[in-house]
C-alpha cells in the first residue's frame, strides 16, 4: 500500500470521507442544520402538496355557490363535526363566505394561485433582470449607464405604488397585476447580476477564455453568469415572498385577481367590511398569505447563510 | 458637508426627470382617447376638442412632455374630475394624514426596533434573541392590510368596554373642534401658493392641536392614530430589529470593542458609545429601504382604517378612473420618496465622514 492509500484508509476508519462533495450537497447540509430553514421547507412542502392536490383534497368546488344545494347561509361560522357541530349539518371547516361558497376549498385552491404568482413573476423578473444586468456589467460605458439609470428610476418609486400605477393603465386583472409586479422587481435582479459580472469580468480565467477564442456569448453564459447564480437564488427566494405579498395587496385593492377567482388577497378584500361580523373570513386568508410568505422568507435567509458561509456568524 | 449635499442634489435631477418620463408615459399609455379618459365618458366632441387644444394634446409628443414638466415644476397638477377641485388643493388636504401616519409608524418602528436589535445582539442566543428573531421573521411576512383588520377586530370589538378599546376607523371623533391654527389665530389663508402650505400644516392634527393648545384634539388624534401606525410599523420594525442585531453583532466582534472592554469601560459605555455608533450605518440603510414599503403600506393602511389620506385618495381615484389624480399622486409620492432617500444619504455622510470625501 502506498502512503496515500494508507492515509485514506486511516481517515475512512475515523469516519472522515474524502469523497468529493459538490457545492449543492454542502448547501443542502448547511440548510438542513438551520431550524428556521427547515421550518420554511416544511411549510413550503405542505403548500406545494396542497397546491398540487387541491382538486382531490378540497371538499367542494371553490367557485360553486352552495345556495339552494345545502342548508347554509352566507358568512356562516365554521362547522366542524369533531368540535361539536351537529352531524346533521354539512361540515365546513372554515365556514361559508359572503357568496355562500366553502371557504376551506377556496383557501386550498388559493395556494395553487399564490405559488404560481410567486414563481411566474420572479422568473419573469430574473430573466429580464439577468439580461439587463449582464449587458450593463459586461459592456460597461453608455450601455451600463443607460440601463442602470432606468433601473434607478424604477427604484425611485415605492414598488407597490408603481405596480398600482401600471395596473391602472393596463386595467385590473391577475395577468396585468403579475406583469406589474414582475416589472417593478426587475431592478433588484439586474443589480445583483451586474455586481457579479463586474466582480469577475477582469479575472484571469475570463481573459483565458477570450484568448482561446471564446465568443462573447460563451464567455457571458458559461464563464461569468454562473457566478451570479447563488446571489440570484437567494434574491429570487426572498423575491417570491415579496411578490406574493404585493400580489395579495393588489388583489385586496381589487386590482389583481377578480372574483370569483379563489385568490387569498381578493378573498380578504371582499370580506374586509365584515371583519366584525364574520372575522373568520378575514382571519384565515391572511394566515395563509402570512404562512406562505414566511416559508419563502425563512428559506431565503437559510439559503443565504448556507451559500455564503462568511455571513453565518452574523445571523 | 455642504459640497456633498449640493453634489447629491444634482445627482437626483436625472432620477426626478426619469420619474416625470415614467408618469408621463403612464398617462399617455392609458388606452383610448385621453380626453374621455380624463373628462369622463360623457364628454361631448366640442368639449373634447377644446380640452385637447387647451392641454396641448395636439402638439408633438416632446412639446407635450415639456408642457407636462413645466406644469409639475409649478406645482400645477391639473383638476380632479371627481372632486371638481385642483389636485394641488386635494394634496394639501390629504397629504397631512399620510405624513402623520408614516412618520408615527416610522418612529414606532425605530423606537422599538433598534433597542430590540441591540438587546438581541448583546444577549446573543438568549431567549430574548430567539423570540425577537422569530417575531421579526413573522413580522415581515404579515400582509399589512390583514394585520390592520385583525388589530381593529381585537382592539375595537374583543376589547370593547375595557380601557384598551381603540377606535377602528376614522381620524377624529365627530364633534371634536378641529379648527386649523391660522383660523384660531385670525389669519386668513390665501387660496393658492403659500396658502396651500398653510392648509397642509393646519391639517396636521397633532401639530395643530399643539399650536392651538387643543388637548382634546391631541388626545383624540393620537388614539385614532395608534392602530393604523402599529399595523404600518410592523414590517419596518422587523427589518430594523434584524439589521440592528446583525450590525451590532458584527461590531461587537471587532478588536476595538475588546480594547474598550480591556480598558475597564462599563458594559453600558461599550454598547452605547463604542458599538452602537459604529453599527448605525447599516441601520440607517435599512430605514431608508423600508421607506418604500412604508409609503406603499400607507395606501393599504388608509384603505383599511378609512383614513382620508393620499393613499385612500389614490385608491378612490383608481376605482373612479380619475387618472389625473393617479398621475399627480404617483409623482408626488415618488418625489417624496426621492427626498427621503436624499435625507438618508445625507445622514450617511454625517455618520461616516469618509463618504463625504468620495
Amino acid at each position: 500500500m502506498t502512503q496515500l492509500e494508507t492515509t485514506i484508509a486511516k481517515l475512512d476508519t475515523e469516519g472522515i470521507s474524502l469523497k468529493s462533495v459538490s457545492l449543492w450537497q454542502i448547501t443542502w447540509r448547511r440548510l438542513f442544520r438551520r431550524k428556521s430553514a427547515v421550518v420554511g421547507l416544511v411549510i413550503l412542502g405542505i403548500l406545494i402538496f396542497v397546491a398540487l392536490t387541491a382538486q382531490w383534497i378540497a371538499p367542494y368546488d371553490p367557485i360553486q355557490v352552495l345556495l339552494g344545494k345545502e342548508k347554509v347561509k352566507a358568512r356562516q361560522d365554521p362547522c366542524i363535526h369533531l368540535f361539536g357541530c351537529p352531524t346533521t349539518e354539512p361540515q365546513h371547516i372554515l365556514g361559508i363566505d359572503g357568496n355562500v361558497r366553502d371557504e376551506f376549498s377556496r383557501l386550498l385552491y388559493g395556494a395553487r394561485l399564490s405559488l404560481m404568482i410567486g414563481f411566474t413573476t420572479v422568473t419573469f423578473a430574473i430573466i429580464i433582470g439577468t439580461v439587463l444586468g449582464a449587458l450593463a456589467g459586461y459592456f460597461g460605458g453608455w450601455v451600463d449607464n443607460l440601463i442602470m439609470r432606468v433601473m434607478d428610476v424604477l427604484l425611485a418609486f415605492p414598488s407597490l405604488l408603481l405596480a398600482i400605477a401600471i395596473v391602472t393603465v393596463l386595467g385590473p386583472g391577475l395577468q396585468n397585476a403579475l406583469l406589474a409586479i414582475g416589472v417593478v422587481s426587475i431592478p433588484a435582479y439586474a443589480r445583483v447580476v451586474r455586481a457579479s459580472v463586474l466582480s469577475v469580468r477582469e479575472m484571469e480565467y475570463v481573459s483565458a477564455t477570450r484568448a482561446l477564442g471564446g465568443d462573447t456569448m460563451q464567455i457571458l453564459f458559461r464563464r461569468i453568469l454562473p457566478n451570479a447564480l447563488t446571489p440570484l437564488i437567494v434574491q429570487g427566494t426572498l423575491g417570491i415572498a415579496t411578490a406574493i405579498l404585493d400580489a395579495a395587496a393588489l388583489s385586496f385593492l381589487g386590482l389583481g385577481a377578480q372574483p370569483p377567482t379563489p385568490e387569498w388577497g381578493s378573498m380578504l378584500g371582499a370580506e374586509r367590511n365584515q371583519v366584525f361580523t364574520a372575522p373568520h373570513l378575514v382571519f384565515f386568508p391572511g394566515i395563509a398569505i402570512a404562512l406562505t410568505v414566511l416559508s419563502f422568507n425563512l428559506l431565503g435567509d437559510g439559503l443565504r447563510d448556507a451559500l455564503d458561509p462568511r455571513l453565518a456568524h452574523i445571523s | 458637508m455642504l459640497q456633498y449635499i449640493v453634489r447629491r442634489l444634482f445627482l437626483s435631477i436625472p432620477v426626478l426627470l426619469g420619474i416625470l418620463v415614467v408618469t408621463f408615459a403612464i398617462a399617455r399609455l392609458i388606452p383610448g382617447d385621453p380626453c374621455r379618459a380624463i373628462l369622463g365618458e360623457k364628454a361631448t366632441q366640442a368639449v373634447c376638442d377644446r380640452f385637447i387644444r387647451e392641454r396641448g394634446l395636439d402638439k408633438p409628443i416632446h412639446i407635450q412632455f415639456g408642457i407636462y414638466v413645466g406644469e409639475m415644476a409649478r406645482g400645477d397638477f391639473g383638476q380632479s374630475i371627481r372632486y371638481n377641485m385642483p389636485v394641488t388643493r386635494m394634496l394639501a388636504e390629504r397629504l397631512p394624514m399620510t405624513v402623520e401616519l408614516s412618520v408615527s409608524a416610522l418612529l414606532i418602528s425605530m423606537i422599538v426596533g433598534i433597542p430590540l436589535g441591540i438587546i438581541s445582539a448583546v444577549k446573543h442566543n438568549s431567549w430574548v434573541d430567539v423570540l425577537t428573531m422569530m417575531w421579526a421573521n413573522i413580522g415581515v411576512s404579515m400582509p399589512v392590510f390583514w394585520l390592520g383588520l385583525m388589530l381593529a377586530y381585537l382592539f375595537s370589538l374583543v376589547l370593547k368596554d375595557t380601557p384598551f378599546w381603540l377606535p377602528p376607523s376614522g381620524r377624529v371623533s365627530p364633534g371634536i373642534p378641529n379648527d386649523p391654527f391660522y383660523e384660531v389665530w385670525g389669519i386668513a389663508a390665501p387660496e393658492a401658493g403659500f396658502g396651500m402650505v398653510m392648509h397642509f400644516l393646519g391639517r396636521l392634527n397633532i401639530l395643530n392641536a399643539l399650536l392651538t393648545a387643543n388637548w382634546e384634539l391631541l388626545k383624540d388624534s393620537i388614539i385614532h392614530l395608534i392602530l393604523p401606525s402599529l399595523a404600518l410599523s410592523t414590517i419596518p420594525m422587523a427589518l430594523i430589529a434584524r439589521m440592528s442585531r446583525s450590525s451590532m453583532l458584527e461590531v461587537l466582534g471587532q478588536d476595538y470593542i475588546r480594547t474598550a472592554r480591556a480598558k475597564g469601560l462599563t458594559q453600558r459605555n461599550v454598547i452605547l458609545k463604542h458599538a452602537f455608533r459604529n453599527s448605525l450605518l447599516p441601520i440607517v440603510t435599512v430605514i431608508g429601504l423600508s421607506l418604500g414599503s412604508l409609503l406603499g403600506g400607507a395606501v393599504l393602511t388608509e384603505t383599511v382604517f378609512g383614513l382620508s389620506g393620499v393613499g385612500r385618495a389614490l385608491y378612490d381615484a383608481i376605482t373612479a378612473r380619475d387618472y389625473g389624480i393617479v398621475q399627480a399622486f404617483t409623482v408626488v409620492i415618488a418625489v417624496f420618496f426621492v427626498v427621503l432617500n436624499l435625507l438618508v444619504d445625507i445622514s450617511y455622510a454625517y455618520l461616516d465622514p469618509r463618504i463625504r470625501l468620495e
